[in-house]
């Protein structure tokens, strides 16, 4: 296991007393999860580590990021 | 969505580091940063564009040291089941390691996370469970959010946590070699954010970039850490965007604050560096293994332990060599007979090299 490796997955549940969801990993694995370091809601995507949700992600900035890197490769020229 | 796949933005990032004709040496504290690097060739290709990076003290399991790991040696004999990281158990304290316990028939067992060791506690009520909390910033938070959810009185947790920043600050003061950017990793700065690196860079005057964890990622993170070069900027940048919020997660951090307090300690290949480590509080002293078991390891106290002979995971550490440096990497120190931990723990750089160089 790596000790610093966070994998994201998305909430498709969570249980009645708010302190832990079930997370879909993709592929149909699916795990129960802490979420008592975030505030998260189902659909949402969460960076999981061994065993806690420790942020949302951004789904936006996800998406954006290629093309934002290649605008700043194209116009921030080290002057 | 959230990996990025892009072979021709990572060549083109590659040839405007190249077009800048830079000689420059950066340094990351990441086991994940490192198998990117080494996975990809990532590292040799960089090289080719004057820049050369190393991974530093950034393993966990790697800067526990032989004093620690003997202390839970002393836990399990005393008749405690122990569980950790399955890295953990495997590294050898000054002759045996947890794992060789528990092939004696010793209670240790390998958990994937905190809530395993919780469960095991609960179910063996008679025994004291002890949880060899080891990790950054990015695991700490299980720990204190464990502590606070009342676990059973039969569990503890022996704190071997440690913090980035002022680690990064003794690489610096220690001043063996001489550095232009630092990376820093993109799990632990999901929870501090930004802020506590921001003394590096203005009382060292070094460029830091905060980066994620595909090759684009590390890429874009060594174009950024040029281009501050180049334009004489010293300051913090995150390229992690989609992952690290500039204020960290801040539920997080209020949880860490009530659970622990900074306290010195040794990393293995450093001396003590102040304030880098993760203390329980008083309040919560019935769950620190350290209190509850303080007469079993009062013989252990300050005592001083020996690295295993030959090894240089100390200097490995602290960024001096890389693994083909050591006369024991890939002949006696293998992921089946490893002498040092950077060889036992999959984060460890002699363990990413040995185990891609196979291929």
């Amino acid at each position: 296991m790596f000790v610093c490796l966070a994998i994201p997955g998305k909430v498709v549940d969570i249980e009645n007393n708010k302190e832990h969801a079930f997370v879909d990993y993709g592929e149909g694995t699916k795990r129960k999860v802490n979420i008592s370091l975030v505030n998260v809601k189902v659909g949402d995507y969460v960076l999981v580590h061994a065993g806690f949700a420790i942020e949302v992600l951004n789904k936006k900035e996800a998406r954006e990021t290629i093309a934002l890197f290649r605008e700043m490769l194209s116009f921030e020229e080290v002057k | 969505m959230f990996s990025l796949s892009d072979k021709k933005l990572g060549q083109d990032i590659l040839l405007k580091i190249k077009k800048e004709k830079i000689k420059a040496k950066f340094m990351h504290v990441c086991g994940t940063h490192q198998d990117t690097l080494v996975k990809h060739g990532l590292d040799s290709l960089l090289k080719k564009c004057g820049i050369s990076i190393g991974q530093g003290p950034g393993c966990p399991v790697c800067v526990t040291t032989p004093l620690e790991i003997e202390k839970m040696l002393l836990i399990v004999r005393n008749g405690a089941i122990v569980t950790s990281f399955g890295d953990m158990i495997n590294v050898p304290g000054e002759y045996k390691s947890l794992g060789d316990m528990k092939a004696e028939g010793y209670d240790v067992c390998t958990v994937y996370g905190i809530e395993d060791a919780v469960k095991i506690a609960y179910e063996n009520p008679t025994k004291d469970v002890v949880f060899m909390g080891v990790g950054f910033e990015t695991t700490a938070p299980a720990t204190a959010a464990t502590i606070l959810s009342n676990p059973p009185k039969n569990f503890s947790i022996f704190c071997c946590h440690r913090t980035m920043p002022y680690a990064l600050k003794a690489i610096l003061d220690i001043g063996e070699l001489k550095l232009d950017g630092l990376i820093e990793p993109g799990h632990v700065s999901t929870i501090i954010g930004i802020k506590p690196y921001e003394f590096i860079s203005k009382e060292y005057g070094i460029p830091q970039v905060i980066a994620g964890f595909e090759p684009i990622d590390v890429l874009m993170g060594c174009w950024m850490l040029v281009k501050q070069i180049k334009q004489g900027k010293t300051m913090v940048e995150n390229e992690y965007t989609r992952v690290v919020h500039p204020e960290g997660n801040i539920k997080a951090q209020k949880i860490l604050n009530e659970v622990f307090e900074p306290c010195d300690i040794k990393w293995r290949g450093f001396p003590v560096i102040a304030k880098s480590g993760l203390k329980i509080k008083k309040k919560f002293e019935c769950f620190d293994a350290s209190v509850k078991f303080k007469d079993v390891l009062k013989d252990l106290e300050n005592k001083e332990l020996h690295e295993p002979d030959g090894c240089l995971c100390g200097e490995l550490l602290r960024g001096l060599i890389s693994p083909f440096d050591c006369p024991l990497f890939g002949q006696a120190c293998t992921p089946e007979t490893p002498v040092g931990p950077c060889m036992v723990s999959v984060e460890g750089s002699c363990n990413i090299e040995y185990r891609y160089s196979e291929k």
